[in-house]
C-alpha cells in the first residue's frame, strides 16, 4: 500500500472515531458559532456597511480559534489512550501518520467554516456566497495549511505539560501570512458589484504556494521533530 | 570564540562612538525631517541585524534538527535572543520615526509590519524555549524553521497588502548620498559588530549553561549530588 493509502486509513480512523462521539465536531462548530455571535455584538452591528467589511476577518478568527481547540483535542485523544505510540509503532511510514492527521484536521476545520459562513452571511448581510469558487478555494486552502503546520506541532507538544497554551503561541506567529491571505481572498468576495477576481486569484495562488511549501518542509523535517 | 569577545566588544564600542559623533556632527540634515532623521542611523541597521539574526536562527535550527549537534542549538538560541533585542529596538525607533514623520505612533508601513511579524516569531521562540520543558529545544527549532520559511510569504503579503502608502515610506537606503551615505554604512558596520559581540557572548553563556546542566546530571547519576 502506498504512503497516501496509509494516510487515508489514518484519516479515516480519526474521522470514524469522531463521527461516533461527535465531540470535537460539535464543540468546535458551537465554539466557532459563538465567536461569530460575539463578533457581531462587539463590533457596531448597527452599521452594517462598516461591519460587513470585517466579516472575512471574523470568519478567519473563528476558524483559527476553533481550529486550535480541535487540533489540541484531536491529539489529546491519542495521548489519553496512549495510542500515539501504537500509531508510531505501526508498520507504516511516519509521514503517513502525519499526513492522515492533517487530512482529518482539514475536514474538521472545513466543518467549522460550514457553520460560520452562513451565520456571518445571515448576521451581517455579507454576500459571502457571491462566488462559491473563491469561497471554497480560500477555506480549503487555509484549512490545509493550518492543518499541516498544526499537525506537526500538535504531535510534538503531546509530551509537554503546558501544550494547550503553547500550541497557539507557536502556531499563530507562523500562520500570520496564511490568515492574512485567507482573509484577503475572502474579502475579494465583498467588492461592490462583482467579486474582485484579480485580488482573489493572487491570494488563492498565495495560499496554494504556502500550503505546498509547508507540506514540503514538514515532509523534510517531520521525522527529525517527532522522535520518541 | 572566547578570545574574540573582548576584541569584538572593543571594536563595537569604538565604532559606536565614532558613528554617533558622525551622525550628529558630520552627516547632513534631512531636507524634510531635519534632526528627527538621525534616528534612521539607529533604526535601519537594527532592522538589517534583525533579519540577519532571524536567518541565523532559522538556519542553525535546521542544522540542529538534522544533525542533533547541540552546538547548533546554542547558536540558534543566541541568535533568537539577540534578534528579540534588535527587533524591540527596531519597533521602538520605528514608532518614534512614525510619530515624527506621519504624526502617529504606529503606522502599518510595509517594513515596520514585516519587522513586527518577524519579532513575534522570535518572541514565540524564546517563550517556547523557556516553558516547553525538556522538548523545548526541538519545538522552538521547528518554530524557527517554519518561521524562516514564512519570511518570503510575509514579504509578499505585506507588499501586496492594502495598507495606506505613507509619504516618505518609499525611502530607500540606495538613494542616500554624500555624508549621509557614509555615516549610514558605517553605522551598519557598527551594529554588525554589536550583533557579533552579542551573539558570541550569548553562545558562550548558552554553552556554559548546558555544561553546568550536564555536570549536574552526571553528579546526580553518580550519587555525589542529591
Amino acid at each position: 500500500m502506498s504512503m497516501l493509502g496509509h494516510a487515508v486509513r489514518v484519516a479515516a480512523k480519526d474521522l470514524r472515531i469522531e463521527l461516533r462521539s461527535k465531540e470535537i465536531l460539535y464543540t468546535m462548530a458551537f465554539f466557532g458559532a459563538l465567536i461569530v455571535v460575539i463578533d457581531a455584538f462587539v463590533f457596531p452591528s448597527n452599521k452594517p456597511d462598516v461591519v460587513r467589511l470585517a466579516a472575512p476577518g471574523m470568519l478567519w478568527v473563528a476558524m483559527a480559534f476553533a481550529g486550535t481547540i480541535g487540533l489540541g483535542r484531536a491529539f489529546d485523544r491519542e495521548r489519553e489512550n496512549d495510542t500515539m505510540r501504537a500509531l508510531l509503532l505501526a508498520p507504516i511510514p511516519r509521514l503517513s501518520v502525519f499526513l492522515g492527521k492533517a487530512m482529518a484536521t482539514t475536514m474538521m476545520i472545513i466543518a467549522v467554516a460550514v457553520v460560520c459562513v452562513p451565520l456571518l452571511a445571515l448576521f451581517l448581510q455579507a454576500d459571502l456566497f457571491a462566488s462559491p469558487l473563491i469561497l471554497v478555494g480560500a477555506i480549503v486552502g487555509g484549512a490545509i495549511g493550518f492543518s499541516i503546520v498544526g499537525s506537526v506541532f500538535a504531535a510534538m507538544l503531546l509530551k509537554v505539560r503546558s501544550r494547550d497554551v503553547l500550541l497557539p503561541v507557536i502556531l499563530y506567529p507562523i500562520l500570520i501570512p496564511l490568515f492574512a491571505a485567507g482573509t484577503s481572498a475572502t474579502s475579494a468576495l465583498l467588492r461592490e458589484g462583482s467579486p474582485d477576481w484579480d485580488k482573489a486569484t493572487f491570494w488563492l495562488g498565495f495560499l496554494g504556494i504556502y500550503d505546498a511549501a509547508a507540506l514540503v518542509l514538514s515532509f523534510w523535517i517531520y521525522e527529525d521533530l517527532v522522535i520518541e | 570564540m572566547n578570545r574574540a569577545i573582548p576584541v569584538l566588544t572593543v571594536i563595537a564600542a569604538v565604532l559606536f562612538g565614532t558613528t554617533f559623533y558622525m551622525a550628529i556632527t558630520y552627516a547632513d540634515f534631512d531636507a524634510a525631517l531635519f534632526f528627527s532623521q538621525k534616528i534612521f542611523y539607529w533604526h535601519v541597521p537594527h532592522a538589517f541585524m534583525l533579519f540577519i539574526a532571524t536567518g541565523m536562527c532559522g538556519v542553525s535550527s535546521l542544522f540542529y534538527l538534522k544533525t542533533r549537534n547541540t552546538k547548533w542549538d546554542d547558536r540558534a538560541l543566541a541568535a533568537a535572543e539577540v534578534a528579540v533585542y534588535f527587533g524591540a529596538a527596531v519597533l521602538a525607533t520605528g514608532m518614534i520615526w512614525a510619530k515624527a514623520a506621519w504624526d502617529h505612533w504606529w503606522v502599518w508601513e510595509n517594513r515596520l509590519t514585516m519587522s513586527l511579524i518577524l519579532w513575534l516569531v522570535l518572541v514565540g521562540y524564546v517563550i517556547v524555549r523557556r516553558y516547553a520543558g525538556a522538548s523545548g529545544a526541538q519545538l522552538s527549532a521547528g518554530l524557527a524553521v517554519f518561521g524562516t520559511l514564512g519570511i518570503p510569504f510575509v514579504y509578499f503579503m505585506v507588499n501586496r497588502g492594502d495598507n495606506h502608502p505613507m509619504p516618505g515610506a518609499k525611502g530607500n537606503v540606495a538613494t542616500l548620498t554624500g555624508s549621509m551615505r557614509i555615516t549610514f554604512w558605517l553605522s551598519v558596520l557598527t551594529f554588525l559588530f554589536w550583533f557579533l559581540a552579542f551573539v558570541a557572548m550569548r553562545i558562550q553563556s548558552a554553552r556554559a549553561e548546558r555544561e553546568v546542566r550536564e555536570l549536574r546530571e552526571k553528579g546526580l547519576d553518580a550519587g555525589i549530588l542529591t
